[in-house]
């Protein structure tokens, strides 16, 4: 079985690096044209030199996704270039870690806005093109955290536990028009978010995970890259672990 | 040029899949032509490109028939 993007048009948040940027090129090298978005001019431009010499090639544009009306834009561009986006990847995400007690306004909002609300406008804006098309995928990149909680990490883990619910009820509006939906758990995969572990939290964080490792992003963009593909046509609604064993439900 | 009769009815045709003698001014969408709430979104989706016009949600929920659609259409097309 090859997973072939052949003709599809995927946009992916927060492509710019780590876990986003291995999504991309996983993507276009399975022939899908893929927008990739950064939150600025010299992180899309390294996103289209990423995506040059790829074979569905592609190009990265600026997005600030808590910025609704620069996502009406960019989705508007996109369907006048590369054509509307069969393929979603919800990816762009932040975290600002701190114990429930002494959280701040700014660190909550915050994170619910990146992290949550604008999964949903982005989401919203590119179904109608998908529902014309009777066709696409969105996959959602939650987290380990969104399951299992985490210490420090109250908004974080609430919004990636939300998108998980948001995961299902929009599948089940949308499966009649050939539209899945789905969502990535990643357990800790080692990228500039995980850059800020010490040793320490590594360590127990290893003790725990049985496959040993921490995961790479190309871990990540394989699960993609599957849930795109017509392989995974009738799986929606779903989220799928992949956290080298961390967690099992 | 069609008239605005004419081009809604066809986007109910399409829209729903349903046969053109079906589609008769008072037909109900949801009642008479099998449409679901879905549907119906879709359906004002489709009236308003092919009317390039923007129908707000409130107004979108009074049009359940296909005399409604047309009434919706010529009340705001010359707007
Ligand atoms: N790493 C992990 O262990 C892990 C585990 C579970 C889940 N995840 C999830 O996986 C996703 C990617 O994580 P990562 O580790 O690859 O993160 P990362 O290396 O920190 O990269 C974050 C990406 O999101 C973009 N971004 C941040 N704020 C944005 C905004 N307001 N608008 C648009 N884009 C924005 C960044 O763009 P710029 O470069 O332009 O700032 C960057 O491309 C996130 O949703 C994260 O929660 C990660």
């Amino acid at each position: 079985m090859r997973l072939q993007l052949d003709n599809q048009v995927a946009l992916v948040t927060g492509a710019t690096r780590g876990i986003g940027a291995a999504i991309a090129t996983v993507l276009a090298e399975a022939g899908a044209t893929v927008v990739g978005t950064a939150t600025s001019e010299s992180g899309a431009q390294r996103i289209s030199d990423a995506l040059s010499s790829t074979t569905g090639g592609g190009r990265g544009a600026v997005l600030d996704v808590r910025d609704a009306e620069q996502i009406k834009q960019l989705i508007d561009n996109i369907r006048d270039n590369e054509g509307a986006p069969s393929i979603l990847v919800n990816n762009a995400g932040i975290t600002r870690d701190g114990l429930a007690m002494r959280m701040s306004d700014e660190d909550w909002d915050a994170v619910i806005d990146t992290n949550l609300n604008a999964v949903f406008r982005v989401t919203r804006a590119v179904l109608r093109g998908m529902i014309k098309a009777r066709h696409g995928r969105i996959i959602n990149i939650g987290s380990v955290v969104g399951l299992m909680g985490n210490a420090g990490q109250i908004n974080y883990s609430t919004a990636k536990a939300g998108l998980l619910g948001m995961t299902r009820s929009l599948a089940r509006e949308v499966a009649p028009r050939g539209i899945t939906v789905n969502a990535i758990a990643p357990g800790f995969i080692e990228t500039d978010m995980t850059g800020e572990l010490d040793d320490q939290q590594r360590e127990a964080l290893l003790e725990q995970t049985p496959m040993q490792r921490l995961g790479q992003p190309g871990d990540i963009a394989a699960a993609v890259c599957f849930l795109a593909s017509p392989a995974a046509g009738y799986i929606t609604g779903e989220t799928l672990n992949v956290n080298g064993g961390l967690l099992m439900s | 040029m069609s008239s605005i009769e004419e081009r809604v009815k066809k986007i109910v045709v399409e829209q729903l899949g349903v046969k053109e003698d079906e589609v008769t001014s008072e037909a109900s969408f949801v009642d008479d032509l099998g449409a679901d709430s879905l549907d119906t979104v879709e359906l004002v989706m489709a009236l308003e490109e092919e009317f390039e016009c923007e129908i707000p949600d409130e107004e979108a929920e009074k049009i359940t028939t296909v005399q409604q659609a047309i009434d919706y259409v010529n009340r705001h097309l010359d707007q």
